[in-house]
């Protein structure tokens, strides 16, 4: 099988390359990347217009099987991941039972290998039942071919327990992902601790339950000399506090998710419970610091925290409701919406940001065009406008943050491994 | 700038008082003083609400807001069905939003919800065609107590412009407090908010109010206080000091009262525990309007139930923006 895409605008940072180029996919594999190519093959795909770039490596998506199918499967949620132009995922490990033993993984890629649309990468836990008390098998783990490890949705709160994973991780090459969150503190908020959570009336979550716990995270790295990535970072003083880590020479990376900045607390103002997310929807401020993360590469990676729960748990009363957004179909075109149009990121480095970072972060050999890499490629209109609406969502579950918003940047072609899997009419 | 001939109101549901302008919230106190003279009639019932249907759907005990309610929508000759659930049903039983949908099948008017979440009554609103009143939802707002409030100090004093009204009590966990400040500050009064520390909610003075956890300050330049009760029995309230110390420190006394202004307006929204945030002397004394509340509630509440059944377009949306 042979695909030749045409006089597309080609952004590949890992080479260094933007500019209007042809790329020639042969056998799953990019064979051949110049300013123009003539060769015979079965499908053209004219790109005009268009950019053409390496597919998005999502680097936290809650896929829910095993355990919640009723949320999502690792068909739905793959599905959902091609139209939303993400060719790699790293399935969290917080499904039921959780990803904690080689048993539970070798089903799993069973699984993947029957259902899966896309690459799907595994995170393990680091502690058995995710419950923060006794370590997994972690070389075990890593043999069975888990790229990190994470308690993602809960932090590990006893220190010793969390230096020996490090230390573990670090024998074992592993980056550990952190959920930093001090549930001493966070308690039973629901959304951003101020004038938000008091004008609703609800219970806050501060800043403080955040940033204290990736200060403590990054000081037990720095102690361990292991690699860790903090997930979903969504605060000023975090942002700050890793800024200072990385120059300091901690390994230290981070990711943010598409509604750190481009929603704030005062979206919740009406309840919607869509929205209610952990950590919380933070200040006008505290996107503006994401956003100044991102430019000066503070946050290496836009990951979508991709959480998909039933109606059910969404539709009620909001600190009831579950917490987490759907995201894989809409973060391609929140960012383009609040960072290109904007000019917050060119297109090169937010490439780098949604598919080459996560892929350098996971050591998996994605997120470039280079000659002889696997065929992970998106086209893009950039220009398109579009409006989420909750009936065109495929994903199982419905529960986006942006119902209703106006979007700018479509996905056109999904090409995953040569093979297009998402193409729009 | 033009002025309205006459106020319309446009909204579906009441659900609290931040979202209603100066001018609806003056039209529901307008109409209120009529519907306050039916009361002292012999007669105390008009056909405004004839044929209609009003459902008290409340998920919180509460006697004072549900028979207030009951009495005024049968003071306007709607049919009134009272339903109490309990709110620990919540997780296992028929959810709020189908409940409510059930109500409107049941070709209900009005529903009146009381219930422990903040934003439910938003919620339902959104959920049904028929109007929703907001009877107090969790810590988020009680749009007819601080009506009531605002039409009994309006009543009393002549104008809600300029007077300083200070709110003394669990700040945080109140939505009358909410509620009066939003209304109270539409108008242009002072309000001032005093409560031990813990008891501030973070970012309060955003909402326009001065704070202090001094009680003699608070009623220093006060032309009414509004004490609310203390839920000494909350979970939360464990790290807190005793009821003595309390009463002690920000109990409304006499003696305290002896430094404020004469003819200071003592409003509590019920039910009062005497000796723990106000002495039974002050309670029952002359600057207490306690018991005039209660009677004014009705004719708030009336003017409520009127308004909302008088909107014809079932597509109007609810005044939140979601």
């Amino acid at each position: 099988m042979k695909l030749i895409i045409k006089n597309g605008r080609v952004i590949d940072p890992a080479n260094k390359i933007d500019g209007v180029m042809d790329i020639l996919v042969e056998d799953g594999k990019i064979s051949k990347i110049a300013g123009v190519i003539d060769a015979k093959t079965e499908t053209v795909i004219d790109a005009s217009s268009k950019i053409v770039m390496p597919g998005i490596v999502d680097m936290h998506v809650h896929l829910r099987e095993p355990g919640r199918e009723d949320k999502e499967t690792i068909f739905s949620g793959t599905n959902a991941a091609a139209k939303g132009g993400v060719t790699s995922v790293l399935a969290m490990p917080n499904t039921v039972p959780s990803l904690d033993s080689t048993g539970i993984i070798k089903t799993l890629k069973d699984v993947i290998k029957k259902t899966a649309n896309v690459n799907v990468f595994i995170c393990g836990a680091i502690t058995s039942g995710r419950a923060g008390k006794e370590l997994t098998d972690i070389g075990a783990l890593k043999k069975e071919g888990v790229v990190a490890i994470s308690d993602d949705g809960a932090s590990v709160d006893n220190d010793k327990i969390m230096l020996e994973a490090l230390r573990e991780a670090k024998k074992e090459k592993l980056v550990v992902i952190c959920h930093s969150e001090d549930k001493s503190l966070s308690g039973r908020g629901v959304v951003n601790l101020g004038f938000t959570s008091t004008r609703l009336g609800l219970k806050g979550i501060s800043k403080e339950s955040e940033y204290n716990r990736v200060s403590r995270d990054i000081k037990l790295a720095e102690a361990s000399g292991a690699a860790i990535h903090i997930a979903h970072v969504s605060c000023a003083e975090s942002v700050e506090i890793i800024r200072k880590a990385k120059k300091s020479g901690v390994r230290v990376t981070a990711e943010t998710a598409p509604h750190y900045f481009s929603l704030n607390e005062e979206d919740l103002l009406g309840y919607n419970t869509n929205m209610k997310i952990n950590p919380p929807l933070r200040t006008k401020g505290d996107t503006l610091a994401i956003t100044g993360g991102l430019k000066d590469g503070t946050i290496d990676a836009i990951a979508s925290d991709h959480a998909p729960h039933t109606e059910s748990e969404k539709e009620i009363e909001f600190e009831h409701a579950e917490f987490g957004s759907v995201g894989l179909e809409t973060e391609l075109a929140v960012s383009v919406t609040e960072l290109i149009s904007k000019n917050l990121l060119t297109w090169s480095e937010f490439v780098e940001k949604i598919s080459l970072d996560p892929a350098k972060i996971l050591c998996i050999d994605k997120g470039t065009l280079g000659q002889g890499k696997d065929a992970d490629i998106i086209i893009v209109s950039p220009e398109k406008e579009w409006v989420v609406r909750k009936e065109d969502l495929i994903s199982k579950s419905k529960n986006s943050a942006f119902i209703g918003k106006k979007l700018k940047g479509a996905v056109e072609y999904t090409i995953s491994k040569g093979k297009i899997i998402y193409k729009t009419l | 700038m033009t002025k309205k001939k006459t106020a319309r109101w446009v909204h579906k549901d009441l659900l609290g008082l931040e979202y209603l302008s100066k001018e609806d919230i003056e039209l529901l106190l307008d109409t209120a003083v009529s519907f306050r003279e039916i009361l002292d009639r012999k007669i105390k019932k008009v056909p405004a609400l004839r044929g209609k249907t009003v459902v008290n759907l409340f998920y919180e005990p509460s006697t004072r807001t549900r028979v207030s309610f009951e009495v005024a929508a049968k003071r306007l000759s709607a049919d009134v069905i009272n339903i109490a659930v309990e709110s620990s049903s919540v997780k296992k039983g028929e959810t709020l939003n189908d409940t409510g949908r059930n109500i409107e099948a049941l070709k209900a008017d009005i529903i009146v919800v009381r219930h422990n979440c903040s934003g439910a009554a938003a919620m339902l609103g959104r959920n049904v065609n028929i109007s929703v009143i907001n009877a107090g939802d969790g810590w988020h707002e009680h749009p007819t107590q601080a009506l009531l409030d605002m039409f009994t100090l309006r009543g009393k004093i002549g104008k809600l412009e300029g007077l300083n009204v200070s709110i003394v009590g669990d700040i945080a966990h109140s939505r009358v407090a909410r509620s009066n400040i939003w209304g109270l500050t539409k108008f242009g009064a002072n309000v001032t908010v005093c409560a031990p520390n813990i008891l501030i909610p973070s970012g309060i003075e955003k909402m326009g109010v001065k704070v202090t956890d001094n009680i003699d300050e608070a009623l220093k330049d006060a032309d009414a206080i509004n004490v609310l009760r203390m839920q000494f029995e909350r979970d939360d309230m464990k790290a807190f000091p005793s009821q003595l110390e309390y009463f002690k420190n920000f109990g409304i006394t006499e003696e305290r009262l002896k430094k404020s202004k004469k003819n200071i307006i003592v409003m509590h929204p019920g039910p009062i525990n005497r000796g723990v945030e106000i002495s039974s002397e002050v309670a029952d004394g002359g600057n207490s309007v306690i018991l005039e509340q209660v009677t004014n509630g009705i004719a708030v509440r009336m003017a409520v139930l009127f308004w909302v059944s008088q909107v014809r377009d079932k597509d109007v949306k609810n005044e939140i923006n979601y």
